[in-house]
C-alpha cells in the first residue's frame, strides 16, 4: 500500500456519486487515470485491506430488522455456540468481547417479524439468555478511518 | 438522523435484483454502473436512477469503499458503553457522535443488572492506550451525567458478511 492507496482509501469511504463516470473526479485529483483508479481498488479488495467497495445498504429502510445481540458464553462452549450463532445467514457480524458478555452479534432480517424469532431460536437451542439491543437512535454514522 | 422514523424504501424485483447483485461490492470498472447495468440487462438510466433513488431514501447510506480496519493496521477496536442520564443522553450523545474517532454511536436499551449501559460509541485506535485515551476525552465530555462506563474489546472476528438478501 502507498500514498495513493492511502488516499484512494481516505477519499473514497466518503462515497462515489451515481454518475456515468464516478471515479474520474478521485483520478483527476491524484493524477492517475480512472483505470488505474479501479485496478487499485480490485487490489485493495484482493488483498483484504478494504472488505469491500460499493453501495452500504441500511437494512431497515429496506423494510427489514436489525439489532445487537449479547450473549454470556461458557469458556467451554465458546466455538460450539459461535457455531450455532454463525449458521445463521441472518447473523451479519460476530465478535468475540472481553467481558462476561463475550459474544455479540448483529442480526439482520428481511422480514421484521423474523428477528425475534432468530433470536428465540439462539436462545432455546443454546440454552443461554440473548440480550437484546435494538438502536433506539442513532446519533452519528462516520465509519471512517484516517490512514 | 434517528431510527424512530424510519421512513421505508419499498422495493421491488428490480430494486431487489440489483441489492443482490452490488451487496457484496460494485463491479470495478472505470464504468461501474454500465458494467452493472449489462449484467441485470437492464438500461443503464434505469440502474442510476434506482440507486439514486435508494440512495436519496436512505436505502443506500453511501456507494464507498468499506475498510478492513484490522488489516490496515487499527487494531485495537473498543466498544466503549456508558451510562448516562436518560435525560440527557440524546444531547451528549449527538456530541460524542460527532467526535471524529468515534465511527458508530446508539442509544440502546439497559439490561439491569447485568448490563446498566445505553450509550455505545465504538472507538479505533492502532492500539489499547490510543483508545484509552479517546475514551477518556468521551468521559470528560458526559462528566457527571455519566454513572460508569466499561470498554469491551473485540479479541475476535467470528464471522462477517454484508447485508445478505434471500429469494
Amino acid at each position: 500500500m502507498d500514498a495513493i492507496d492511502r488516499a484512494l482509501i481516505n477519499r473514497l469511504q466518503d462515497g462515489i456519486a451515481v454518475t456515468r463516470r464516478p471515479f474520474r473526479a478521485v483520478a483527476a485529483e491524484l493524477g492517475i487515470s480512472e483505470q488505474q483508479v479501479v485496478d487499485r481498488l480490485q487490489a485493495l479488495v484482493d488483498s483484504g485491506l478494504l472488505s469491500r467497495f460499493g453501495p452500504l445498504y441500511n437494512a431497515e429502510r429496506l423494510g427489514g430488522a436489525v439489532t445487537l445481540a449479547a450473549i454470556a458464553v461458557p469458556e467451554d462452549r465458546y466455538e460450539d455456540v459461535a457455531e450455532l450463532v454463525n449458521a445463521y445467514p441472518e447473523v451479519a457480524h460476530n465478535y468475540a468481547r472481553e467481558h462476561p458478555l463475550n459474544m455479540w452479534f448483529v442480526v439482520s432480517t428481511e422480514r421484521p417479524d423474523r428477528l425475534q424469532q432468530v433470536l428465540e431460536d439462539i436462545r432455546h437451542r443454546s440454552g443461554l439468555e440473548v440480550y437484546d439491543m435494538p438502536r433506539q437512535r442513532e446519533y452519528y454514522i462516520g465509519l471512517r478511518f484516517e490512514l | 438522523m434517528t431510527d424512530g422514523s424510519p421512513g421505508m424504501h419499498a422495493l421491488d424485483a428490480v430494486d431487489r435484483a440489483i441489492i443482490r447483485a452490488t451487496q457484496n461490492g460494485l463491479p470495478l470498472t472505470v464504468e461501474p454502473y454500465a458494467t452493472l447495468a449489462e449484467q441485470l440487462q437492464l438500461p443503464l438510466e434505469e440502474v442510476m436512477t434506482r440507486l439514486q433513488g435508494m440512495q436519496d431514501s436512505g436505502a443506500i447510506r453511501r456507494i464507498a469503499a468499506v475498510p478492513q480496519h484490522y488489516a490496515l493496521g487499527i487494531r485495537a477496536n473498543g466498544m466503549s458503553v456508558w451510562d448516562v442520564d436518560d435525560a440527557m443522553v440524546d444531547a451528549l450523545g449527538e456530541q460524542v457522535g460527532a467526535l471524529p474517532f468515534v465511527s458508530h454511536s446508539y442509544r440502546r436499551p439497559r439490561h439491569p443488572p447485568q448490563w446498566p449501559y445505553n450509550l455505545f460509541a465504538m472507538v479505533h485506535g492502532r492500539d489499547r492506550r490510543q483508545v484509552e485515551a479517546k475514551v477518556a476525552e468521551i468521559a470528560r465530555l458526559l462528566g457527571s451525567a455519566c454513572r460508569g462506563h466499561d470498554i469491551l474489546y473485540s479479541s475476535r472476528l467470528l464471522k462477517k458478511t454484508g447485508l445478505r438478501l434471500s429469494g
